[in-house]
């Protein structure tokens, strides 16, 4: 499992490529990569996040990941500070041996970071700034797991 | 002696990223009850808590939660990654 918290863009082809590479048990890897969508006249999208709890958070949901699935391997990336549009936000990668884990871990882990682990999405464009809401969708999206 | 940490717009309207407090709060309920009670800004930011989160020892809880023991408490809205 790697857990990675950073201000810096990351390298997504070097990290799918690099990730459960050569590994004899694994017969399927799913990635995914979130970004910044330009809705209306956003400019930045600012990432706030509790260092520390972050970390221990996406622990924690990655840890229920491996119980409920049969995983190799768990990659998360999400970075913080100000964003533009098109920038990659985050990444998750699972690896299993068979492709329905590594699917249903992979929506796991994205429907659980939205909502538990602690991060805090500003929007800056021309009409000012604004934090992003939680959806009440966001939420219900936990109750199927 | 705590840290209590705010976050997102708590942080904005409070003022501050985190202070260091001396409470006789049993509960994070209690600890609100005496942050509203100190100045407008803290009343405001804590004037609707089904829109604050809270987080002791960064552990996400409730305002039911003790605080005997903590070392830090942490409010913010509700989370918005990904």
């Amino acid at each position: 499992m790697r857990i990675v918290v950073q201000e810096a863009p990351f390298d997504f082809g070097a990290e799918c490529d690099r990730f459960a590479a050569g590994r004899g048990d694994i017969g399927a890897v799913v990635t995914f990569a979130g970004q910044v969508r330009g809705d209306g006249d956003l400019e930045v999208m600012e990432i706030e996040h509790y260092p520390g709890m972050t970390e221990r958070a996406l622990e924690t949901i990655a840890r229920e990941a491996q119980t409920r699935w049969s995983l190799g391997d768990v990659l998360v990336i999400h970075r913080y500070g100000p964003l533009r549009p098109g920038e990659r936000i985050m990444m998750v990668a699972t690896a299993a041996p068979h492709r329905r884990d590594a699917f249903e871990a992979a929506e796991f882990l994205m429907d659980y970071l939205k909502s538990r682990a602690p991060f805090w999405k500003k929007e800056r464009g021309a009409d000012g700034e604004s934090w992003v809401a939680a959806k009440d969708e966001d939420e219900a999206a936990l109750g199927r797991w | 002696m705590m840290d209590v940490l705010y976050f997102a717009w708590l942080r904005e309207r409070i003022g501050l990223p985190k202070e260091r407090i001396e409470t006789q709060a049993q509960t994070v309920a209690e600890l609100v009850e005496e942050l509203r009670a100190r100045e407008e800004r803290y009343a405001l930011a804590f004037s609707d808590l089904a829109a604050v989160r809270v987080a002791v020892d960064q552990e996400l809880t409730d305002f039911d939660a003790p605080l005997a023991g903590a070392r830090e408490v942490a409010f913010f809205p509700p989370m918005t990654g990904g």
